[in-house]
Order: C-alpha cells, then sequence, then structure tokens
C-alpha cells in the first residue's frame, strides 16, 4: 500500500514554516527594539508603572530578586552569579538587555531541540524493536523510519543554531562560548578542555554522523528485505541495531551535556542524560501513535489493529513515569542535600518558572497516569491523542525550563518568538516525514516478523 | 441457575480448549465453569464472564494507601516528633513534601498488591484449609477441564465434545454428590 503526502498536508506544512518564520523574525526584530542599555532603563521603568510582563513584577521588585539569587552563588564560589555573563562589573539593565537579546535564540533553539529530540527518540525505540526482534511491532517500522527521516536535518539545524549562537550572535544561548565569560570565571576554564567551540563541534559532528550512518543504512535493509527471498538483509538490521543502542546511549548522553546541560555551566547532574532520553523516548512514541491513528483515520494501515495502539499507550503511560522517576531522582537528591552550587538550577526555576515547572509535572505525569490508567481507554484512538497532545506539550515545557532559565532567566514568555520556532519546525518536521512516508510501500512486508506482527492480539 | 446434571470433558491442550469452547458457545450450551492448571489467555472473553473489576478495587486500594502514608508521615514527622533533617525543620508537610515522596510511592503499591491479592482470594472463594471444588486433580498439572450443564441432550453433547477434542468425558450427576 502506498501513501503519498496529500496537497491539503503540503499546503499546511508550508503555510506552517512561512508563519514560523515570521514569528521568528517578529522576535529577532523585536528584541532589537532594545540596543543599549538606556533603552531598557526606559523598558523597566515602564514596567514598575505598569507592572505588566508575564505577573511577576520585574522592575523595581526585581533588583531585590536578583541580588538574593546572586548571593547564593556568591556564597558558593566567591565570585559573580551565574546571570553575570561578562564579569562582575555589569549593571542590572545590561544582564536585562542581553535576556531580551537572548530570547529569540533561546526560542529558536528550544523548538529546533524539540522536534530533533523526538525523531531521535523514535530512532532509538526503532533500533530497539530490531535488537529485541520485537514481534508486535514491524507493522509500524515504516511510520518510524518516516518519523526517523527528521533526525538527520533536526540535528544539523540544531547544532548550527547552537554554533551560529556563538558566532553570528552575541553568545545568546552558551555563555562559556564567549572568551570573556571564560576569562573571569575559574569553573567555566576548569571546564574548557571539554567545553570549547572547536571540540563541540567535532563531537557533534561524531554524533549526528553515528546516528545518520544507523538511519541510512536501517532503512537500506529495510527496504531491501521488502523483496528478498532469504533474511539477510534482517540479520544484518538486527546486527547493527545494537550497535547503535551502544554508540546512542554513550552518544545521546553527551549530546545532552553539550547541547542541553551545557547552557548553566556551573551546574551538572549525573543522571542528566538519562532525564533528556526519558523525554525524547515517551515523546517519540506519543508521535508514532498521534501519526499511527492519523493514517489510521485515512483508511490507510488497516493492518494496524487495536491491540497496537494499546500497546503504544502503554508505552506512553509508562515511560511518562519512568521520565517523572528521573526527574524526581535528579530533583529530590539536590533538593535534599541543599547544596549551593548545585540547588541554584531548581531556585532559578521555582522562583522564575513556577507556573511552567509544576504546569509539566502536572501534564507530564499526573495526567498521562490518571487518563492512561484504564486498560480501555488505550484502544480509544482520540482519547490516545488527546493524551498525547498534552504529554508533547508537556515535553516541550521540559526542554523550555532546560533552555530559558539560563538564557532570559525571568524575561520569558510563550509568545511569537517561541510559538514561531515551533510552526517552523513543526511544519518542516511534518513536510519531512509524511513526504519520506510516500517514499515506500506502508507495510515492511518481507520482514520475518511481519506475520506475527499482523496477528498480533492482546 | 447450576443444572443437576454435567459433563466433565477433559482436555490437555490450551489451544484445543479455546477453540472448543467457542464451538460449545455457537451451539448454546452452557458452560458451568473450566478448570485450568494456568490462567489461558482470552478464556474469559471466550466463556462469555463479565470483566473483571479487580483493578478497580486495585486503584481504591492504591488511593487508601497514598492517603495513609501521608498522614502517617504527618503524624510522625511534623506533628508527633519534628525532626531537623539536613536542615528542613520547616514545621510544614507541604515543604518536606520531596522527601516524603517515595513513602507515599511505596504505601501505595504495597496496599495495593496485598489488598489487590487477598481481594481476590475472597472473591474466589479461597481460604486456608478450603477444601478443594477442584473436580480432577489433574487440573493443577497438565489438563483443562471444561463443565458443560446437560439438559437430557447427552448423546448430542458427548458427540460435540468428542469432535472438539475432548480426551475424556464424564457424566456426573450432582444431586449424587451432595
Amino acid at each position: 500500500m502506498e501513501y503519498t503526502i496529500s496537497n491539503r498536508l503540503k499546503m499546511a506544512s508550508i503555510v506552517l514554516i512561512i508563519l514560523g518564520l515570521i514569528g521568528v523574525s517578529y522576535g529577532f526584530w523585536d528584541s532589537h527594539h532594545y540596543k543599549t542599555v538606556d533603552d531598557v532603563k526606559v523598558l523597566l521603568a515602564e514596567e514598575a508603572h505598569h507592572g505588566d510582563g508575564h505577573g511577576e513584577a520585574h522592575g523595581a521588585d526585581h533588583g531585590g530578586t536578583h541580588a538574593t539569587a546572586g548571593h547564593h552563588e556568591a556564597d558558593a564560589h566567591g565570585e559573580s552569579d551565574e546571570h553575570a555573563e561578562e564579569g562582575h562589573h555589569m549593571s542590572h539593565e545590561e544582564h536585562v538587555l542581553h535576556q531580551i537579546h537572548n530570547r529569540p535564540w533561546a526560542a529558536l533553539y528550544v523548538g529546533a531541540f524539540f522536534f530533533f529530540m523526538i525523531a531521535l527518540g523514535v530512532l532509538a525505540f526503532y533500533a530497539i524493536q530490531y535488537a529485541s526482534q520485537a514481534g508486535w511491532s514491524p507493522v509500524l517500522f515504516r511510520v518510524m523510519e518516516a518519523i526517523t527521516a527528521y533526525m538527520f536535518p533536526g540535528a544539523v539545524i540544531v547544532l548550527l543554531i547552537a554554533v551560529a549562537s556563538g558566532t553570528i550572535g552575541h553568545y545568546n544561548i552558551f555563555t562559556w562560548m564567549d572568551p570573556e565569560v571564560v576569562e573571569h570565571d575559574k569553573l567555566i576554564q576548569g571546564k574548557s578542555g571539554w567545553l570549547n567551540m572547536t571540540s563541540f563541534v567535532i563531537r557533534g559532528v561524531i554524533f549526528i554522523s553515528g546516528w545518520a550512518l544507523y538511519r541510512h543504512f536501517s532503512r537500506k535493509f529495510s527496504i531491501a528485505q521488502d523483496n528478498a527471498d532469504d533474511n539477510k538483509n534482517f540479520k544484518k538490521n538486527f546486527r547493527i541495531s545494537a550497535g547503535f543502542l551502544v554508540f546512542y546511549i554513550y552518544t545521546e548522553s553527551m549530546m545532552s551535556w553539550d547541547w542541553i546541560m551545557s547552557v548553566d555551566p556551573h551546574w551538572f547532574s549525573t543522571l542528566f542524560g538519562w532525564y533528556v532520553f526519558a523525554s525524547m523516548f515517551v515523546s517519540g512514541i506519543t508521535v508514532i501513535a498521534l501519526i499511527t491513528i492519523y493514517l489510521k483515520s485515512k483508511g490507510l494501515l488497516e493492518f494496524v489493529n487495536d491491540s497496537h495502539i494499546h500497546d503504544l499507550a502503554k508505552f506512553m503511560f509508562g515511560i511518562s513515569i519512568f521520565w517523572t522517576y528521573l526527574w524526581f531522582s535528579q530533583f529530590m537528591l539536590i533538593w535534599y542535600s541543599n547544596i549551593p552550587e548545585e540547588v541554584t538550577y531548581f531556585m532559578t526555576r521555582i522562583e522564575y518558572y513556577k507556573l511552567p515547572f509544576f504546569g509539566m509535572l502536572a501534564m507530564n505525569f499526573i495526567f498521562p497516569l490518571l487518563v492512561l490508567m484504564n486498560s480501555d481507554y488505550k484502544r480509544i484512538p482520540w482519547f490516545v491523542v488527546m493524551a498525547g497532545i498534552i504529554i508533547l506539550c508537556g515535553h516541550y515545557l521540559d526542554v523550555f525550563n532546560m533552555i530559558m532559565p539560563a538564557t532570559v532567566v525571568d524575561r520569558w514568555f510563550i509568545g511569537a518568538p517561541e510559538l514561531g520556532a515551533v510552526c517552523l519546525f513543526g511544519g518542516l518536521f511534518l513536510f519531512i516525514v509524511f513526504r519520506a512516508l510516500g517514499k515506500a510501500p506502508l507495510l515492511a512486508k518481507g520482514n520475518p516478523m511481519i506475520k506475527e506482527s499482523e496477528h498480533f492480539h492482546y | 441457575m447450576e443444572a443437576s446434571k454435567v459433563v466433565h470433558a477433559i482436555y490437555n491442550d490450551d489451544d484445543v480448549l479455546m477453540a472448543a469452547v467457542k464451538k460449545v458457545k455457537a451451539e448454546k450450551h452452557h458452560i458451568e465453569e473450566i478448570y485450568t492448571p494456568f490462567p489461558v489467555h482470552g478464556l474469559d472473553k471466550a466463556m462469555g464472564l463479565a470483566p473483571t473489576r479487580i483493578a478497580i478495587t486495585s486503584f481504591l486500594y492504591g488511593c487508601v494507601g497514598l492517603t495513609v502514608a501521608i498522614l502517617m508521615m504527618n503524624f510522625i514527622m511534623i506533628k508527633d516528633w519534628p525532626q531537623d533533617i539536613g536542615g528542613k525543620p520547616s514545621f510544614s508537610y507541604l515543604e518536606n513534601m520531596p522527601a516524603f515522596v517515595p513513602i507515599m510511592f511505596e504505601l501505595t503499591v504495597f496496599f495495593a498488591a496485598h489488598l489487590m491479592v487477598i481481594t481476590f482470594y475472597l472473591r474466589s472463594r479461597m481460604w486456608p484449609f478450603k477444601k478443594a471444588e477442584n473436580p480432577d486433580p489433574r487440573t493443577t498439572d497438565d489438563h483443562f477441564l471444561m463443565e458443560v450443564a446437560v439438559h437430557g441432550n447427552e448423546k448430542e453433547l458427548s458427540s460435540l465434545l468428542k469432535e472438539t477434542g475432548a480426551v475424556e468425558l464424564k457424566f456426573i450427576d450432582k444431586e449424587d454428590t451432595h
């Protein structure tokens, strides 16, 4: 059975991309209204007057809270606070100016990473299916392969934005890229063997090429298996999938330090790689379920039955709880030990990001826990779709909470630049995924497990 | 209503049993009970049994466990003997909540699991020293037994059951045994 991307879907994704571009450019244009410290002074005076923004009074109040936040950091290593991106002697207005300039960059980065992470999560899920020779899932292989088509462009975009922020931009995402910051910062100096632009790029290229090589060959073998008389391609796929998983779990972990954790260069957490993995895994599985249900509603994929949807929903449920387990393990240990240089990470988030920080916990844990607990509900497509949309929004917020506090501190909002980035990369994602879906038959009919998968019944 | 006369058909394979159940149901005979050495997947649906409500009880027991954990930790650590652990003497349950999450989780699981098992035994009328209802000890080893009600249609029934692959048939007058 074949699928071709419909004109309506193509148009929709192009419209999304254009809307996204408008939103992103508006974000950059808007932030550059404020060119000097004097512009910011005017802004802060205005805010203090109207008390607008996002409900929290910055401006006059802000100086106070800012100073306390800085105090903790000063206790920790006797130097300037983490927001002091350029040494000790920056005024409050200068900080705000930087945060305003950082926002469109960070918003773009969050959107790009979110959609890239979905594709990489699916790639890992796909490799696990091969390596474990799962019998239930081969009917979904073509959907997974289509989603992983976005992995390569998505990863390249993320890396390019990261590098551009430190070359074209003014170190808007990663402060360790700024030589002036490093000069005044003992902690970053100690890490500069790892955190420097050259090795950042080299590592990024190694990660991406490893993942892309696996994706290229597994897709090739999968299609070659369709019309093969023997199982040679399947066996090859089994072997490279097992190898890839080893490569993946190391590189995914390192990628999460490089691309996410290093936005807070003073802070580290040893289970951060796992935490990001859980997030990408559950978002990836959710997208597999959403696209499968969409295609089924179009009358395609008639070999996918309720039990497959049920299994995907079980994974959504289970990995949501796994994510919470890791989130909590990270949070509780840091909260309990209360060591200043560690706890500052959560202080910033609880002080300035209360709503997204606790909101994501409700969306990623309590909601899927209660909604997807009942076995029967996991078979109802619209139920799975509703749960899936909430889970995806929750994991967008998760990435948001990882990047924004380090870049814009309290000057966050989900407005034009953020929504624009989501539209831009969402549109690109849909376009690439559904085009890839049309390039091969929807059933991997040569897979030796396909009969078992078609008859899968729970 | 229990039939006074039943037939015990013995099978020695679960797939054969499943096919037999579907056939016997299709012929509109009433299956009283089936005894198996292990849970046969999908058998309850094939027999047309009402879906189990044990999951609902499990959820409720979990809620009880969660409540017990919250009340217990609130009493022990906040009210009765407040303790300063790790510099967090806040005398507030909510502010110390992360420390209690593992306990809340464990007691939720503990209550749900144990009470669910006890409920299952009670609902299945199983308790210590109870005389087994099981009509044939071989169903605890490697045989499957289907009990079908007989209403004067012995001949027809025995040929049908033989056809479905029963290895042994035994007609029993229940009145005699009681």
